[in-house]
């Protein structure tokens, strides 16, 4: 069996396989988890504190008017590659083709040129979000190796598919293995570190809000 | 064939046929910009070639299906006729040869003794060598004595066709007759490989001409071929590139897509991965290539071509089915195995939660997660 072959045969299954396996894990044990009992008197009903939750997902989307300033800037940047990252994963041919083969249906893409195009600009914001991370003294402190080894894994999910698609350092069917074998360790990563936000980060601020709904604090 | 005058330079054979130096610069040159070769190498190959004498080139073959001989007897660029007839002395293929039984082997033996380490071994087909050989034998020997013996005063070893190569289809699982390409018998001599199932006429006749009029082994790549017909992936060279670029693929075979004649990515083609000059120098005297019939590459000229999954299931699909292909039936199954693991997984560590955490702590309600 070949590297081509092995990336999008036996190692692509383990990598669904743990991926499965890891984010249903984390989602019943996070489901699972008891409650501290609170004593206080509920100030909403118990539908209000879950509408407060919504409410709280929506207006944690968007920057505070107030922090705009400061926060508007970073939140561009994240908001600009994550919209390129679901432009390239979803709306690139042979990406829609590979998805079919999983699921059994697909969808209309976008010209390659202009996903190869989103693919560079959205490459180009990663690393100014990595530049962002490691010269603000509050980010760098913040972040310890599972931001970094995420942003490393996705950023290699990009490299790795632009040399495939630009025929860049190696043959083909060589660097499309490479891409493939990336995005199998970002499958397997995934449920473990803090790419999980992407399941979590909605019922997160749900949670929140609603906690504070509950103390009549919807914000 | 042409034994007898096998000593006679190529510039005395064309003599003797009355061709001109002039049409001999021009068929030199037609062939060096058939092979992709620097302008001046035309008027070099011709003067080289001229005062050589006609190198004895010995074809054997094997384990094989003569689609590979079908395919050199169609070459344009040389003809097969100009190749056996001006430039080399074709000692022995028992397709092409008139000669049979002992006469045929004793022109082999003859010509491998005159020869001895300067004639061109050129081998079409694999060798088996399971049950002693036994799958595959010539004159009472077996197809890898010969070939071990062949080998022996060989100058080099020109591999025709993807069974010689890599194994081809008789390498293929289950390899019932333990076939093994000639690099897996012969390691002590040169060794050029023109894969393909069936190589091209061009690539084949094109890389013999090279050889003999440099004496050169070419540039090869890591699968030991000629870079000047192997460089380039079909899919660099393809005329439906452009339709790739644009996000334009036909779904299915007759579908408008298809008609419009782009990409044939998604039905299969394996272009992208397969390194072979179709695309180019193309079949039948520049008339078409696969492709261009409405058939997506195979890329039989790649090793392991035919275990390599579906021809018809694009490269970027999964694939650990057992024919290459997976069903999004087996990708649920997968799946919900997976997430039945999970959940027991997510219970069993909540569990162990609640029974660190202490119950009677009633104060905070810090959320759950960030």
């Amino acid at each position: 069996m070949d590297l081509l072959g092995f990336a999008r045969g036996p190692a692509l299954k383990v990598a669904l396989a743990i991926f499965c396996v890891g984010v249903v894990w984390r989602f019943v044990g996070f489901a699972l988890l008891r409650l501290r009992r609170d004593l206080n008197k509920p100030r909403v009903s118990l539908l209000g504190s879950w509408a407060g939750g919504l409410v709280t997902v929506g207006s944690r989307s968007w920057p505070h008017p107030e922090f705009i300033g400061r926060t508007g800037a970073g939140e561009a940047l994240g908001y600009s590659y994550h919209i390129g990252l679901f432009i390239v994963v979803l709306l690139f041919e042979p990406h829609i083709v590979f998805l079919g083969s999983l699921f059994g249906f697909t969808w209309p893409g976008l010209p390659s040129s202009l996903i190869t195009l989103i693919s560079v600009l959205t490459l180009t914001l990663f690393l100014a979000v990595l530049f962002r991370r490691v010269t603000n003294p509050v980010l760098r402190m913040l972040s310890n190796f599972d931001d970094y080894f995420s942003w490393f894994i996705t950023a290699l999910v990009l490299v790795t598919g632009l040399a495939a698609t630009a025929h860049i350092g190696a043959p083909y069917e060589k660097l499309l293995a490479w891409h493939i074998l990336s995005v199998d360790g970002l499958l397997v990563w995934f449920p473990f570190g803090k790419l999980m936000h992407a399941f979590y980060i909605f019922p997160s601020r749900a949670v929140n809000g609603a906690l504070l709904a509950r103390k009549g604090a919807v914000s | 064939m042409t034994q007898g005058t096998s000593e006679l330079t190529v510039g005395e054979m064309l003599l003797k046929y009355g061709i001109s130096r002039r049409s001999f610069i021009k068929f030199c040159t037609a062939t060096a910009s058939a092979m992709a070769l620097p302008p001046w190498m035309g008027p070099a190959m011709a003067e080289q070639l001229r005062n050589s004498p006609r190198p004895s080139v010995v074809y054997l073959s094997f384990q094989e299906c003569t689609g590979c001989a079908e395919s050199l007897t169609r070459s344009f660029a040389p003809t097969i006729e100009n190749l056996i007839f001006n430039t080399i002395s074709l000692d022995y293929n028992d397709t092409l040869m008139a000669a049979a039984g002992e006469a045929a082997e004793s022109a082999r033996t003859k010509a491998m003794q005159d020869n001895f380490g300067k004639y061109v071994l050129v081998v079409d087909g694999s060798v088996p060598t399971g049950a002693g050989g036994a799958y595959c034998a010539a004159g009472g020997r077996s197809a890898v004595d010969i070939l071990r013996e062949a080998a022996k005063g060989a100058a080099a070893i020109v591999c025709v066709g993807t069974c010689a190569s890599f194994g081809g289809i008789p390498f293929a699982d289950p390899n019932p007759t333990t076939a093994w390409p000639v690099s897996g018998i012969i390691s002590d001599k040169p060794i050029i490989n023109v894969s393909g199932c069936p190589p091209m006429p061009e690539v084949i006749t094109g890389t013999l001409l090279q050889f003999i009029s440099t004496g050169q082994v070419p540039d090869l790549d890591e699968h030991r071929r000629p870079k000047v017909f192997f460089g380039n992936t079909i899919h660099d060279r393809c005329y439906r590139r452009p339709f790739y670029d644009q996000g334009k693929f036909a779904k299915s075979f007759d579908d408008e897509g298809a008609r419009n004649g782009w990409c044939l990515y998604e039905l299969g083609c394996k272009g992208p991965t397969t390194y072979n000059a179709c695309a180019t120098i193309k079949w039948n005297g520049g008339t078409s290539f696969p492709i261009q019939s409405g058939h997506g590459c195979i890329g039989c000229s790649e090793p392991g071509f035919w275990d390599k999954g579906s021809f018809y299931s694009a490269l970027s699909t999964a694939a650990w089915g057992k024919a290459g292909e997976v069903a999004p039936r087996q990708v649920g199954k997968l799946a919900a195995g997976a997430a039945a693991v999970g959940v027991a997984l997510g219970v069993a560590s909540a569990g162990v939660s609640r029974l660190r955490q202490r119950p009677s702590e009633p104060h905070g309600n810090e959320p759950k997660g960030g």
